[in-house]
């Protein structure tokens, strides 16, 4: 078969990251971070399994799935911490 | 042809992740910039998810799990932000000049 043509699409990919990274680091309140950190966080497992694809090796899905799980698990937290309360 | 396909996908989600991503520069509001983050930057990780799976067909299961993880998280991370947002008191964004309703 023959190589998959994973370079523009991560180049597209590494762009929106590095949009995200700046309302992260401009956004005027805290809640503007968590939002970004948030979409960072999927941007950033989907350029997991692009470097999947990039490198062949079927290894990297697990490391996606793991940091998709740990990412949203940190996103609820702060969330909640937001929300203030018991 | 599935080659094509599976290309052709990586893409569109990529070209989705940076709408999503410039979405999330230009909303005026937090509450925009949830929506925009997220709708855009989930269909996105989808399409290329979708794609590497054309490319790689023995990769389905672990794929499919990947898909459905970003599925059901997404959504319910967004609903929880913007669920303490609103009842932290911050109140959504309104054109100038419009009254409050």
């Amino acid at each position: 078969m023959t190589e998959p043509m994973v370079l523009l699409p991560l180049l597209l990919v590494g762009a929106g990251v590095l949009l995200a990274l700046g309302r992260l680091v401009a956004g005027p309140t805290a809640p503007d971070r968590v939002v970004a950190a948030d979409t960072i966080a999927v941007i950033t497992t989907a350029a997991i399994v692009l470097l999947a694809a990039a490198f062949d090796s079927a290894l990297y899905l697990d490391v996606a799935l793991v940091y998709g799980v740990l990412a949203f698990v940190g996103v609820v937290a702060i969330a909640r911490a937001i929300e203030g309360g018991p | 042809m599935m080659t094509f396909l599976g290309n052709l996908l990586l893409l569109v989600g990529g070209l989705f992740c940076l709408l999503g991503a410039l979405g999330l520069v230009r909303m005026p509001d937090v509450y925009n910039r949830i929506q925009a983050g997220t709708k855009a930057v989930t269909m996105g990780s989808l399409c290329i998810l979708a794609g590497v799976g054309l490319l790689y067909p023995t990769w389905w299961p672990k794929l499919v799990a990947v898909a459905l993880f970003i599925l059901l998280t997404n959504p319910v991370g967004s609903s929880a932000i913007a669920r303490a947002l609103y009842r932290s008191g911050i109140r959504p964004w309104h054109k100038a000049g419009e009254e409050e309703s």
